[in-house]
């Protein structure tokens, strides 16, 4: 069951898994899997913020990938306002692109430097056929001015650009189709602080304007808890704790979650250092460990955890997590 | 159209700082291409290339004005004249005759045209198909890729002259067979570059984004992949101008190009051999026009690769 399902979703994923074969040899055999995104159920309400959080190589960005059907998944459906991408064709999926956006996080690669900004901004319309090519030129001035760039600047490259205005740019392109969802993977991280503050400001304002529903991915937990309604966090490809924005920081049910808010710099120079670190790498998604992925690490680790995968459960009501500490009896998957 | 009307709060970058540095930037907006090719003009190199080449175009389009004799004329009582600063020659033939009495200087602005016609014609065959195998290959991936890039794994595995030789056997020597020989022969050498530069392309995000937004294959390729292989392509092009000139050259000298009295250099290079000890201009003469065509073109490539090249940048 996914959780808190309603009718009040715009993406709901069931059972969603990517799983990369790794080959080696001369011969190209399989000798493993990289279980990058392995069983994701999530809930993404229209409208909200939701935060997607955990560590480099987590799968958080593939799953954003998978969403927008730049990859097929192995296994699990992605159901968009009721329809199920993965089963339409590449024609029927077209409407639905118009309505499912990311943004990236690198702002140099994610614009084609042999094109001008107007073309860049203006490509959806031009693909979706929309408006007279003057209509689509004052659609995208329009666009610029929305996110704060010179609309006389139509006609530079990207190159001309900073970081920051690139990125921009990055979110006029995506905003050009009014989409519903857009897919924001890390799209800060890349930026100086400075400019962080402006960009997480424009997308929260285009959020109100727009009504725009934001899955944001990040590895920086201060930038998620400034956007995010809802926050998920993340580990070896499995969710391992699904929470309101204040309950989740407040209250962390999972370790790996306290670990993280643990680590977590703070601006306060007096805090007292309580840190609990955490111990050792994110361990290999091709050789995961077994039962609970986080066991290995985890400063609270119990038998059951090294040959039982604990199941996601709502242990508070919206609060999901997926941990033996908070079992009332020995159920698992 | 729909519009949304309403604007965003005030523009949180018109700090009076990033004022100055907007008004800073250049007037008019500079395209990668623009760029490139002012690297280019800066580069010795490559102007020297662009100059040897431009001179070689002219003589080829202006032939009939610029030659001063008939290049297929014989005259067999001025057979073997040697050149004008020689005391046996004249002014009649500033670089002599050959064996036949042709004017050789004549012969040689003649043989401008063929040989830029073979470079034009063999390098649009390979780069043309070159291209498109090697787009297909890097876009597609797979099963295709493998297939197509193992044929060009065959190609590549004769030596090139050989193959054009085994190819121009089977059609029959005539200059077009010739070009059409070079052509194939390169056909993988655009095919690698623009496989390699589509694979690097490819993983780009922008390449993702144009996808989010829902552009189709043709598009992917032609409007965002593609124009970002150029640089090399355009290299190698260069480069292949100068290869096929020699290529077409060599087939000539050895019969399988352009066939007699076409006045072709590496034919009157093959021609003139015999005569070496006797008429040392018959075989120097086209030999320093092949040199000089192909060195113009290889510092034309070297240049512009100096100039395109993103990772020799800065």
């Amino acid at each position: 069951m996914v959780q808190g399902s309603m009718a009040n979703d715009l993406v709901v994923l069931e059972g969603l898994k990517k799983y990369y074969p790794m080959t080696g040899g001369v011969f190209r055999r399989q000798v493993g899997t990289v279980k990058a995104v392995d069983g994701i159920d999530l809930a993404i309400r229209r409208g909200e913020t939701l935060g997607l959080v955990g560590e480099s190589g987590c799968g958080k960005s593939t799953l954003g990938r998978l969403i927008l059907r730049l990859e097929p998944p192995t296994a699990g459906t992605v159901e968009f306002d009721g329809q199920n991408v993965l089963k339409l064709s590449a024609r029927a999926m077209r409407p639905l692109r118009k309505r499912l956006q990311i943004i990236f996080q690198d702002p140099y690669s994610s614009l084609n430097p042999r094109q001008t900004i107007g073309r860049i901004i203006g490509e959806g319309l031009v693909i979706h056929r929309v408006g007279s090519p003057a209509e689509r030129r004052e659609r995208v001035r329009e666009l610029m001015d929305l996110v704060g760039l010179r609309p006389e600047q139509i006609n530079r490259y990207p190159h001309e650009f900073s970081g920051g205005q690139r990125q921009r740019i990055g979110v006029a392109r995506a905003l050009a189709l009014n989409p519903d969802l857009i897919i924001c993977d890390e799209p800060v991280s890349a930026l100086d602080v400075s400019i962080q503050a402006q960009v997480l400001n424009l997308l929260m304002d285009l959020q109100d304007q727009f009504q725009l529903t934001y899955l944001f991915v990040s590895h920086d937990l201060s930038v998620v808890r400034h956007i995010s309604d809802r926050v998920a966090v993340m580990y070896l490809g499995r969710l391992v704790e699904l929470a309101a924005k204040q309950q989740l920081y407040s209250q962390p049910l999972h370790p790996y979650t306290q670990a993280l808010l643990a680590a977590a710099p703070k601006p306060d120079p007096d805090s007292p250092k309580q840190r609990e670190h955490l111990a050792g790498d994110l361990p290999s998604p091709l050789s995961p460990p077994t039962g609970c992925h986080f066991h290995p690490r985890c400063p609270r680790v119990m038998p059951i955890c090294r040959d039982q995968i604990p199941a996601f459960k709502e242990q508070q009501p919206h609060h999901w997590v997926r941990c033996f500490l908070h079992r009332q009896d020995t159920q698992s998957e | 159209m729909k519009v949304r009307a309403d604007r965003s709060a005030p523009d949180p970058v018109a700090s009076p700082a990033a004022v100055a540095a907007r008004a800073a930037l250049p007037p008019k907006p500079r395209s990668p291409f623009r760029e490139g090719i002012g690297r280019l003009v800066r580069n010795r190199t490559a102007v020297a290339g662009l100059i040897i080449i431009t001179v070689f175009l002219l003589m080829a389009l202006l032939a009939p004005w610029l030659a001063p004799r008939d290049p297929l004329a014989q005259a067999l009582y001025a057979k073997l004249k040697p050149p004008f600063w020689d005391p046996a020659g004249s002014f009649d033939h500033l670089l002599g005759t050959d064996d036949f009495g042709r004017d050789l200087l004549s012969r040689i602005i003649y043989g401008s045209r063929i040989s830029m016609l073979v470079g034009l014609v063999s390098v649009t065959i390979s780069l043309f198909f070159g291209t498109f195998a090697g787009a297909v290959a890097g876009f597609y991936g797979g099963r295709l890729d493998n297939l197509i890039m193992r044929f060009m794994d065959l190609l590549l595995a004769f030596p090139s002259i050989l193959l054009a030789i085994v190819i121009v056997a089977f059609l029959g020597p005539s200059l077009r067979n010739a070009m059409l020989a070079i052509g194939v022969v390169s056909i993988p050498r655009y095919a690698r570059i623009v496989r390699g530069s589509v694979l690097e392309e490819y993983g780009k995000d922008y390449v993702q984004g144009a996808r989010a937004l829902g552009a189709g294959d043709g598009r992917l390729i032609f409007h965002h992949i593609l124009p970002n292989c150029l640089a090399p392509l355009i290299v190698q092009t260069t480069l292949g101008f100068a290869s096929a000139i020699l290529e077409a050259a060599a087939l000539s000298f050895l019969g399988l190009g352009a066939q007699p009295p076409t006045p072709e250099w590496g034919a009157m290079l093959a021609n003139g051999r015999a005569l070496i000890l006797r008429a040392w201009w018959a075989v120097t003469f086209p030999g320093l026009m092949i040199l000089f065509a192909v060195l113009g073109f290889n510092l034309l490539g070297d240049g512009l690769r100096d100039a395109l090249d993103p990772r020799l940048r800065d």
